[in-house]
């Protein structure tokens, strides 16, 4: 029996076949695993983030964090997307093209005024993520491939419009795109603000709203979800195009804050997202995470790196090494704890 | 569920779906050949067919593990980076002739695949994970040992990139070759059919006493040593060893392959032939938008669409 249990991981809770097979009573033990699965990451980022400013003198300068902070701010919103999509049980692989293709379109579109250059992007990727939502939820396709296929798709637009890569079009000087990408406000980056009020907003949207808990219910169990009267596709459609809006949004800052609609961004970004929200806690198996939590996972990607480059020394493919070392110690750590509060 | 629906329809939609599930990839594939003999010029030409299938080549190769994972209702994405090791570990190790460089690169692919499986089996994370943090871990590692372009002379190894019998370059006879080998393996063998059965219930496989664990870990092991000669014969190809760039987006390449080829994501079922064709057919339609100066961000959307149509012909067919 117990072996059972710890080959089918993959299966939600629902349908693993075996009952709680450890004693019922440890609430301590349980209240520990939960909690090092919600700020396990929160703890090893203070500890790094200690240690690095101990050991080296540029670390906790405020220019290095500002910058820091600047240059998180663009993933953090990709992954606070990711975090709905996961907690849904599904997976959101477009959003680096769609990154990509929001800071072309915003740059594109920063010739006819800026809110040309801000909504163009949000209806083009928002418009993308519907019909990743509409063929996961109603055709009932594997998210994997749906966006694996939207990745492909987008990234193949933005190079049709930039002449296969060769046109970069730029941000002019003095607009207000360009002020609300490079500008500052009380010493911090806008864009950090940005990020910082659309994670309130996805937290309180997460945990206060109908829409957050079907978000919960829809990934716990989607039958389950189904039977109790909760709109399924409807939350997975918004799911999606929610998520798709934040790339497009967080390509077009991006775009703002360097004055120009880059073509290579992107590539990848998709997997340090969906990185950072399972450093954050967040379950890949749906119904469990947190908005919180993809933030620190953010920043600890983001402290890594910065760490890295600090040591001078070090190549940067070590930072690479370095990121999947972390990310298989996390999941590893992850399917442990989660197995155990599923047991009990 | 939606049959009663269907069966209203004048046109059997179910039939045709099934239908261009199971023969729409050689469908497609014979389409873009008449197409091309019609439309592009010099396309019907021994040279042109060798050209097309020496590119083709390493992703028949990388796609054949890629369909044996799937068939799991796992995935492996870890195996551009392993082409990328397989290229490093070449160079460093060429010094010492061919076949100690081979073995070395075999040791390094095996531990990869051992490390995946490991994950996947032992520790039980999701298989997008577990390959995702070696994905990320592998590159690294290959830029570490290799930090750059290195062009390697060797003339075992330039002949195995680009020699051939009676006109057949050897990529071609080693990819048929592996082709063949894993159809038997997956038709004919005790591990074949606990490879489907796990892929289509791991709890009955389980219960039913198959060694769920060493299967798993060894389909990622064989992933992992299939992608590895793919990236050494890439790398006799190029006669350089290129770390950066090598396998870049082939774990998307040989995912497309065998999902347009007629394996189901949802585990249980291996179409071998499919997997080939599927990866012949994403050639070919590369191949002809190049010949026809569209740019390659049409290449993409195409792509794109194949994929689509792929899996929605595909749909409902696997298990639920």
């Amino acid at each position: 029996m117990t072996t059972t249990g710890t080959d089918a991981p993959v299966t939600t809770a629902s349908n693993e076949p075996e009952e709680a097979t450890e004693p019922v009573g440890s609430a301590r033990s349980e209240r520990l695993s939960a909690l090092t699965q919600q700020h396990g990451a929160l703890a090893v980022l203070m500890l790094v983030s200690l240690v690095a400013s101990f050991s080296f003198d540029t670390f906790a300068t405020g220019d290095n964090l500002g910058n820091m902070a600047t240059s998180s701010a663009f993933l953090a919103i990709v992954a606070l997307g990711m975090t709905f999509v996961i907690i849904t049980g599904g997976i959101d692989l477009s959003v680096g093209s769609l990154f990509a293709l929001g800071g072309v379109l915003a740059a594109w579109g920063s010739r006819h005024g800026t809110l040309v250059a801000l909504l163009l992007p949000l209806a083009v990727c928002g418009l993308i993520g519907a019909v990743n939502g509409l063929l996961v939820a109603r055709s009932r396709l594997a998210p994997f491939i749906v966006t694996l296929a939207a990745m492909l798709g987008a990234r193949g637009l933005m190079l049709a419009l930039t002449d296969e890569g060769a046109d970069t079009y730029l941000i002019g000087k003095g607009s207000v795109l360009a002020e609300l990408g490079q500008g500052k406000t009380l010493g911090l980056g806008n864009p950090v603000w940005i990020t910082l009020a659309l994670f309130v907003a996805g937290a309180v949207a997460l945990r206060r709203t109908r829409f957050g808990q079907h978000v919960y219910a829809v990934g716990g169990n989607e039958d389950a979800a189904a039977l109790m009267g909760a709109p399924v596709a409807r939350t997975k459609i918004l799911v999606y195009t929610l998520s798709a809006l934040l790339a497009g949004l967080a390509g077009a800052l991006n775009a703002a804050w360097l004055a120009s609609g880059v073509t290579i961004l992107g590539s990848g970004m998709e997997l340090e997202a969906i990185s950072a929200v399972v450093i954050g806690g967040t379950l890949l198996t749906g119904g469990l995470g947190y908005v919180s939590g993809s933030l620190v996972g953010v920043l600890l990607l983001k402290v890594i790196q910065n760490v890295i480059n600090q040591i001078g020394s070090l190549d940067s493919s070590y930072q690479q090494v370095v990121s999947g070392a972390f990310l298989a110690v996390v999941v590893i750590a992850q399917t442990w704890l989660g197995r155990r509060r599923q047991l009990m | 569920m939606a049959e009663a629906a269907l069966r209203t329809l004048p046109f059997d939609k179910n039939r045709a779906l099934q239908w261009l599930h199971t023969y729409g990839v050689y469908a497609g594939v014979g389409a873009l050949l008449v197409v091309n003999s019609v439309i592009t010029p010099h396309f019907l030409s021994a040279e042109n067919f060798r050209t097309q299938a020496v590119q083709v080549a390493p992703v028949i190769i990388v796609a054949l593990g890629m369909a044996l994972v799937i068939g799991t209702e796992g995935v492996d994405l870890s195996v551009g980076a392993v082409m990328a090791l397989a290229a490093s570990v070449t160079a460093l190790y060429l010094g010492y002739g061919l076949l100690p460089a081979l073995l070395a690169v075999a040791l390094f692919a095996a531990g990869v695949g051992l490390a995946n499986g490991a994950l996947v089996a032992v520790i039980g994370v999701q298989p997008i994970v577990a390959t995702l943090a070696l994905m990320v871990g592998g590159r690294g590692l290959a830029l570490v040992l290799l930090p750059q372009l290195k062009d390697l002379r060797n003339p075992a190894l330039a002949s195995l990139g680009s020699g051939d019998v009676l006109g057949v370059p050897y990529l071609i006879l080693i990819a048929a070759g592996l082709a063949l080998l894993v159809a038997f393996v997956v038709r004919r063998t005790t591990f074949g059919r606990q490879l489907l059965a796990v892929g289509d219930s791991r709890p009955a496989a389980q219960l039913a006493g198959l060694p769920v664990r060493r299967v798993l870990i060894v389909v990622y092991v064989v992933s992992a040593l299939l992608a590895a000669v793919a990236g050494v014969l890439a790398t006799a190809r190029l006669q350089a060893s290129d770390p950066t760039s090598l396998g870049n987006l082939m774990e998307l390449s040989a995912i497309t392959a065998v999902v347009v080829g007629g394996t189901p994501l949802t585990g249980g079922r291996v179409n071998i032939a499919g997997t080939v064709a599927g990866a012949v057919l994403i050639q070919l339609l590369t191949a002809t938008l190049i010949k026809h100066d569209l740019p390659p961000s049409w290449t993409q959307i195409a792509q794109a669409v194949v994929i689509v149509a792929a899996v929605y012909a595909a749909r409902g067919r696997g298990k639920r």
